[in-house]
């Protein structure tokens, strides 16, 4: 027994070690190295390369891998925790080693393709598809938020600015593709094609709700379109999606995970838990992170000292892009081939999608305490997802002032009808307060549903009863 | 009843005194027990508990390592076909191993459970059932249970280990806030009722503070997991695979003392024992003490010297299951015997004693003849030992004699 506590230690120590050689390594030979890692995770057009796609690697373990034989008769590093080559002269390697990672775009401001081979080539029928889908989540939060100011619903959280990084990357994955979503990817399961009734009995936790009305609102979730349901929690999604992601692994069912998170989230412990993880356990996994600029009021150069998120995927050993969230096609190209590969090769990647949270951080919040009117205007006027991908549309006449207009018309009628319906629904019947804690319904949980039951006979008039479902 | 043997002056410190005076002079030494107690009674004037041998077989040659209780094996019982030779640890490879076998999606996984684990629990699993199926994963308690949340979350059978209860804070965020509150929150949409989380529990001897830790009031708190702790080989693999096969995440905590020391014949296939229900192991007429782990072990030799000493008849109930917990086979046992005492190795206030006195009180009032007592560890951040110097060993405080004191004191004043 004692031994094992001794193993402990002698690891303990083991791992102080190599963290300490890894810095060691890292800056002595590690420079040109880092650079080229960061050139190749930048790199859009090696991704392609034959030699990667031999790399098919079905549950190897990393680590022997990079071992190099003991009996090597070069002078080289012999250290398990990494391979290099010693270096003679003093250098610590400089913190922006990786910086400057180029932000991955297909249209200009004004929706003009940069470059024609990057053109996803969508057909006219998805793109107003797309634009539809936007615009339509644009209008339901509007009305939400209008809603919650009204005190119609407890609570909202809106999605301008973001709808490009939403609606881009739901197309690009496959329906059966399971979401691990943070709580501001609305337009995922709006794409997906979750009704507006059910967004709307969520947020008024009514009869209808799937979650029972369990939950604030914003917090959705569908079995029948793989979208995990939100919990408040940051970051807790993160090693979750990881694990769900090493099932479908195992299943061999051509399926990934997709999992969102915000700048801020991306400094809790569970999010260096999960990239960790699937990183090392090979994981099919996109880890989308959203980095709007703020985590409440924090904004990014309180979050991070390091090139923003995707500076941390090589530190994971994991492939990673940085993308104008505000550029719905370069988004979706990202998102496509990062699931293509992560099921073929059985590895996660990491998107950073730039964009901007131009509403408050919640209902709430005013962020007028922490940013200027200006500064929200320039991304609401001058570079947003919706109004580029409009331009876009514009230029090849598939779009008109009439289409907007009609299109204007009946989003809001969609919207206003579902908001209507809910509304004058009921709420969930009061013993729903009891299922599902376990599967089964122990007995002292049994006891206090009876209690609670005899309590409301006895005194129904003092509680608005014809409120909720029988 | 007959309580002649007990002095009337008998105080809770001197107990403790005599207790730590008596262990101190039967470390090393083969004075034999008789002798040490006339010593204790000699100096003190008083008639202390006779302790005879046949209460304490171990006491008489105190080691550096040795437990301050005997384990006592099960009855054996061939209900399940064929048994084998088993302690704790190979009890629980055994569970693990009937599910690998049996279930295609479930993994296990954790620091170091590759190589069999640093208690040996897999040890033999990762050559037997490939190694994308028994798995180390990198040292991060929140990222093991997160990952396993996950699993579960789709479809799969997640066995995680968390190398010491103790280590598990970390994870408490997605124990508590995420695995206990995913089936209600989502309503019944997800769920990740296939996680189950193993973790060594509780005192050893020289696992001095962070390598001692009984958290499980922690989670009791919480609802929406289950909390589980077997006292011996047979319970750790029937209630270890019915915390596999059950629908709801569970907590499994392991009486690490036990995981060598406690050898039973365990039978080789699978089999069951139902989760929230408590076992009486000793029926009795006049105290009912309740433990769970390793504490049942001692509460069991408590019953007998207290029979012996005292002329006490105990019911000594194995709560096995700590949340959701038996609630109505501990009330129809103090409903019968009128007096309750609950040890357990954590601190006592907050521990899930407190829980238990609690409901006991409400459920059983009328029928209670003294107040509840609980004898648990102190209110410091030790668990109940002792450990800077083992062979000191004065975690015994919650020893034997401590219990036994105490139902004659606190539950029949007898003073």
């Amino acid at each position: 027994m004692q031994s094992i506590y001794f193993n402990k230690i002698t690891k303990g120590v083991r791992l102080v070690k190599r963290t300490d050689l890894k810095i060691k390594m890292a800056a002595i030979g590690g420079l040109r190295r880092l650079c080229k890692i960061s050139f190749n995770a930048v790199c859009q057009n090696n991704r392609l390369k034959a030699s990667r796609l031999c790399q098919y690697r079905a549950f190897r373990v990393n680590g022997i891998l990079h071992q190099q034989p003991f009996d090597s008769p070069t002078e080289k590093p012999q250290f398990p925790g990494a391979s290099a080559d010693f270096v003679d002269h003093l250098e610590f390697i400089q913190p922006n080693v990786i910086s400057g990672i180029p932000v991955y775009r297909v249209m200009d401001r004004q929706g003009q393709i940069i470059n024609p081979s990057e053109d996803p080539q969508i057909p006219k029928e998805e793109v107003l598809n797309f634009y539809q889908k936007m615009t339509l989540l644009n209008t339901m939060d509007r009305i939400l938020y209008e809603s919650q100011r009204q005190g119609r619903i407890s609570f909202y959280m809106t999605n301008y600015g973001e709808e490009g990084t939403h609606i881009g990357s739901a197309a690009a994955l496959d329906p059966n593709d399971l979401v691990f979503g943070q709580y501001r990817e609305a337009g995922v399961l709006m794409y997906r094609g979750f009704p507006l009734d059910l967004f709307m009995a969520q947020c008024y936790a009514n009869a209808d709700d799937l979650g029972k009305g369990r939950q604030m609102p914003v917090h959705y979730g569908s079995r029948d379109l793989n979208f995990v349901t939100i919990s408040s929690p940051l970051a807790t999604q993160i090693p979750q999606a990881a694990g769900a992601a090493y099932a479908m692994k195992r299943e061999n069912s051509n399926r990934a995970v997709i999992c969102y998170f915000g700048e801020g989230a991306a400094s809790e412990g569970d999010a260096h838990a999960g990239f960790n993880f699937a990183a090392t356990l090979e994981c099919p996994i996109i880890f989308f992170c959203r980095n709007n600029g703020y985590a409440i009021s924090t904004p990014t150069n309180e979050q991070y000292r390091g090139d923003g998120i995707a500076a941390r995927g090589p530190g994971y050993g994991m492939l990673s892009i940085r993308v104008d969230g505000n550029d719905v096609f370069a988004v979706y190209n990202a998102t496509k081939e990062a699931r293509r590969r992560a099921i073929a090769e059985n590895q996660p990647f990491l998107i950073e999608a730039m964009t901007y949270r131009i509403g408050h951080h919640s209902t709430s919040d005013d962020s007028s305490a922490y940013r200027s009117v200006d500064e929200v205007n320039y991304w609401d006027k001058q570079d947003h997802p919706i109004s580029r991908l409009r331009h876009y549309m514009t230029a090849r006449g598939w779009w008109g002032e009439d289409e907007e207009r009609a299109w204007r018309k009946q989003s809001r009628k969609l919207v206003m009808e579902a908001f209507e319906k809910a509304e004058r629904r009921l709420k969930p019947r009061p013993e729903l307060l009891f299922s599902d804690v376990y599967q089964e319904m122990p007995t002292s949980l049994e006891k206090q549903k009876e209690s609670l039951w005899r309590h409301l006979q006895q005194y129904k008039e003092h509680y608005p009863l014809d409120l909720y479902d029988k | 009843m007959s309580l002649t043997s007990f002095s009337p002056s008998w105080s809770d410190t001197t107990a403790m005194a005599a207790a730590a005076r008596f262990l101190l002079r039967t470390a090393g030494s083969k004075a034999s027990i008789t002798n040490v107690n006339s010593c204790v009674h000699s100096k003190l004037g008083l008639t202390p508990l006779r302790v005879s041998p046949s209460c304490i077989p171990h006491a008489k040659t105190q080691k550096r390592h040795a437990a301050h209780f005997t384990f006592q094996p099960d009855p054996v019982s061939t209900k399940y076909g064929p048994m084998q030779k088993m302690n704790l640890f190979q009890s629980v490879t055994s569970a693990l191993d009937n599910t690998l076998a049996s279930d295609p999606t479930a993994v296990i996984f954790g620091e170091d459970v590759a190589f069999g684990g640093v208690f040996r629990c897999t040890v033999g699993l990762r050559d037997k059932y490939g190694k994308d199926r028994v798995f180390n994963t990198p040292l991060c308690e929140q990222g093991i249970v997160g990952f396993g949340i996950g699993l579960a979350v789709a479809g799969a059978t997640a066995i995680a280990e968390i190398q010491f209860a103790d280590y598990i804070f970390p994870a408490f965020d997605q124990i508590v806030n995420e695995a206990a509150k995913y089936r209600y929150r989502s309503g019944n949409l997800f769920d990740c009722g296939n996680l189950t989380i193993r973790a060594p529990w509780g005192c050893v001897g020289h696992g001095s503070l962070y390598h001692s830790q009984s958290p499980e009031a922690f989670f009791a708190h919480c609802p929406g997991i289950k909390v589980v702790i077997p006292r011996g080989p047979v319970q750790a693999k029937g209630l270890l695979l019915s915390c596999i096969a059950d629908k709801n995440p569970c907590i499994f905590f392991e009486p690490k003392i036990l995981y060598r020391a406690a050898v039973d014949q365990v039978p080789v296939e699978p089999y069951q024992i139902p989760l929230s229900q408590a076992e009486v192991l000793q029926e009795g007429s006049d105290v009912t003490l309740v433990a769970w782990g390793t504490q049942v072990h001692v509460i069991r030799e408590v019953a007998a010297m207290a029979q012996e000493k005292l002329g006490v008849s105990c019911e000594v109930v194995d709560l096995q299951t700590i949340l959701p917990w038996d609630t109505e086979t501990v009330c129809k046992s103090v409903v019968k015997t009128g007096r309750l005492l609950i040890s357990h190795e954590a601190p006592v206030t907050g521990g899930f004693a407190a829980e238990i006195s609690s409901t006991v009180q409400e459920e059983c009032f009328l029928n209670l003849e003294a107040p509840i007592a609980r004898v648990c560890g102190r209110r410091t951040s030790w668990t109940s030992e002792f450990s800077i110097s083992p062979p000191i060993r004065l975690n015994l405080i919650l020893s034997q004699y401590m219990l036994t004191t105490e139902i004659a004191r606190r539950l029949f004043r007898m003073h």
